[in-house]
Parts: structure tokens; C-alpha cells; sequence
């Protein structure tokens, strides 16, 4: 593979090969929970990015001196921390988004997609690669909940983005911004990335 | 009667998994065999009754005290990896069998969203202690409920036919909204209930 660790190839594999949650099966909980409106998925998408670039430059800069043992709480010291910055950040530029958002912005510390590429990539691979494999992860993974939220939003409400786009008359079905729903919608775009991908 | 509530609404009503979407990942990991299952939800009770008490009082009386509870998150997820650590040590030690039983689940459960998220949950709704630990008991509890049902559910998948498309996690998914969706049915126990203690 070592013919394949380019800096773009890191950072395009996030788009479909490895394309979370679909391809890499992870991050399932804010995939569900944040998704009810497009505006809420594109937020948690790109505080998740954020976190995700920060803790991988971190940890690939700083691999060599933490000790194997404790390599996981360390890790997820690192990640916590850029939690916390974007935590505070979002609570003082976009007020609205954060409420909405709810508890599902501290649990983005123990989203798996993050710790997972912490530990399969950044603590094997140099700091350029790394910050390009968690910016193409992060906005694969901000596409996916963009994706998945559009559809919960348009189905489930009629609208996107705020705005009514559906025929007069369109009956919302309000089961799909429900928890059912979710798991549903998932599944079978799961099924349809799955099948696309196996041809 | 306060508590019959509380737990008919956390263990029914707003179960942890399949209402507030929390812990999605271990339940699509290991709720392939029944025993894994019963093991994970075990050990979910238990530390998350465990963690949630103890970083209720990090919280009021460390946090609070010294006005730091922006915080939170870095503290939490310690608090809840050190613990977990502690148990891990402690049966390996001394209950060896149960060990072996839950092993590998106890490093998984560090990064199991429903720990942190209870845990941040109670502090949210302000809930008192012995509310907050009854509140972590029973949401522990309904995840095991879940994993538990989706366990005897998903041994089934493997004597039956699936499309190749929807295998493993796309039709988990699929059954997991029609688990949710039967159990959106006890949403109008919830309100029943209130106007009966009103009684």
C-alpha cells in the first residue's frame, strides 16, 4: 500500500471508500439522533470534521512519546478537549444550532469514527496525512448526514431547510423524524450503498 | 409510586436506545448471540449506575465548587475510562469467570455513547442523587431490555433468507426501527400515568 499514501488519496477515500457511517459502520448515535433536520446533520457534521482534524494532527504529532498502554485514554483526552473548544464555540456563534444539538455535541467525544481513526491512522501515519485523512472523513461523513437529514426532513416534514418544497396537499409522514423512522431510513440507505458498491 | 414512573418512563417510555438514540454501536456489535448480549447489557448496567453516581457528585461538589463546569466533558470522560479501567482490574481479579464473560466489553464500553450520555443527562435535568441514580439503573436497564430482544431477534437472521445487500447491519437496522416502533406504542403509558399519581 505504500504506493497508494498520497496526501489526495487520503483525503478522498472519506468520500466512498471508506465513506462513514455507510462503508466504515461507525458514529451510529448522532447518525440517527441529529438528523431529524438538514440544518442540524450539516452542524454535527462539521463539528464533528473539526474535532476529527484537530485530534488527528495532535495525536500523529505526538504518538511517538505516549506510551502504548495508555494510548486510548490519551487519545481521548486529546479529542475531549477540541469537544470542549467546539462546545464553547458553537454555544457563542450559533446559539441556535447548539440547542438543538443538545447533549448529542459532548457525546461527539465518544463518537467511534474519531477514536477510531485516532487509533487506526494517526498513530501510524505522518501529520499531513493525517490532517487530510480526517478532513476527508469528517466532511464524508457531514455528506452522509447531509444526505440522510434531507431526506428525514423532506418525507418527515415537507420542508428543507425551513421552506416548504413539497406538492400542496403533501401529507408529512411524521413517523420518519421519529426514532423508528431513523433506524429505517438508515437501514435501507445502508442496503442501497451496500448494493451499489458490491456490483 | 415517583419511582414506578420514572422507570416505567426510562425502561419503556424513553428507552435509552430506541427513543434517544444512544449506545447504537455496541448494540448493532454485539447483539449477534444472546450471551454477548445479556453479558454487554450486564456490564451497561452496572457501570452506567456506577459512573453516573460518581460523576454526579464530581459534578456538584468539583465542578460547581470551583466554576468549572465548562469542563464537564473532559472530566466526565475520565471519570468514566478510569472506572471503567478499575472494574476491568477488579474482576480480572476477582470474579474471573465474569471476566471472561464481559472482557471484551468492558474497553468498549469507555466509548459507549449511553454512559457519557446519562451521565450528562442527569445533570441536564437537574435531577437530584438518588433520582439520578435510579434514572441511570433503569435506563441501564432498557438498553439491556433492547439488546436483549434484538439478540434473540438477530439469531434468527442467520437460518433466514436476506437479500446479499441488506445483510449484517442494513437489516439490523431495518428490525431495530420496528423494535422502536413497537415500543413507541407505550408513549401513552407515560401521560396515563402522570394524571394517576395526580389522582
Amino acid at each position: 500500500m505504500a504506493t497508494s499514501k498520497t496526501l489526495t488519496h487520503e483525503f478522498f477515500k472519506g468520500f466512498w471508500e471508506v465513506l462513514p457511517p455507510f462503508r466504515l459502520v461507525l458514529g451510529l448515535c448522532p447518525t440517527l439522533a441529529v438528523t431529524t433536520m438538514a440544518e442540524n446533520g450539516i452542524g454535527m457534521g462539521l463539528a464533528t470534521t473539526f474535532v476529527l482534524v484537530f485530534s488527528n494532527i495532535i495525536i500523529a504529532s505526538i504518538k511517538s512519546i505516549i506510551p502504548k498502554k495508555v494510548r486510548i485514554a490519551s487519545y481521548i483526552m486529546v479529542i475531549a478537549t477540541f469537544v470542549v473548544i467546539v462546545e464553547l464555540m458553537m454555544k457563542a456563534y450559533f446559539y441556535s444550532i447548539s440547542e438543538k444539538l443538545g447533549i448529542f455535541i459532548p457525546l461527539i467525544v465518544v463518537n467511534c469514527i474519531i477514536l477510531g481513526r485516532a487509533e487506526a491512522f494517526a498513530s501510524k501515519n505522518p501529520i499531513y496525512l493525517s490532517a487530510a485523512d480526517g478532513l476527508g472523513i469528517g466532511l464524508g461523513y457531514t455528506m452522509s448526514l447531509f444526505l440522510i437529514s434531507s431526506i428525514r426532513e423532506i418525507l418527515g416534514t415537507g420542508m428543507f431547510f425551513g421552506m416548504s418544497v413539497m406538492w400542496d396537499g403533501f401529507e408529512p409522514f411524521s413517523f420518519m423524524v421519529k426514532a423508528p423512522g431513523a433506524f429505517i431510513c438508515l437501514g435501507i440507505l445502508l442496503a442501497t450503498i451496500n448494493r451499489i458498491a458490491n456490483k | 409510586m415517583e419511582y414506578i414512573v420514572l422507570a416505567i418512563n426510562a425502561i419503556l417510555v424513553k428507552n435509552i436506545l430506541l427513543a434517544q438514540y444512544l449506545g447504537n454501536c455496541p448494540f448493532l456489535g454485539v447483539s449477534k448471540k444472546m450471551d454477548t448480549a445479556s453479558g454487554m447489557g450486564m456490564a451497561v448496567v452496572f457501570v452506567m449506575t456506577f459512573a453516573t453516581f460518581i460523576t454526579w457528585f464530581v459534578h456538584h461538589y468539583l465542578l460547581v465548587t470551583f466554576g468549572i463546569e465548562y469542563l464537564q466533558t473532559i472530566v466526565f470522560i475520565l471519570v468514566i475510562a478510569a472506572l471503567v479501567q478499575l472494574i476491568e482490574m477488579f474482576l480480572k481479579k476477582m470474579v474471573p469467570a465474569l471476566y471472561k464473560a464481559l472482557g471484551i466489553f468492558l474497553p468498549l464500553i469507555t466509548t459507549n455513547c449511553a454512559i457519557l450520555g446519562v451521565a450528562v443527562l442527569v445533570i441536564r435535568k437537574d435531577m437530584g442523587m438518588v433520582e439520578s441514580l435510579f434514572y441511570a439503573l433503569f435506563s441501564g436497564a432498557g438498553f439491556a431490555l433492547a439488546l436483549i430482544i434484538f439478540a434473540g431477534i438477530r439469531e434468527r437472521f442467520e437460518i433466514s433468507f436476506i437479500p446479499r445487500a441488506f445483510q449484517d447491519t442494513a437489516i439490523a437496522l431495518v428490525m431495530a426501527g420496528l423494535i422502536a416502533m413497537a415500543f413507541f406504542g407505550f408513549q401513552g403509558i407515560d401521560t396515563s400515568l402522570t394524571a394517576l399519581m395526580k389522582q
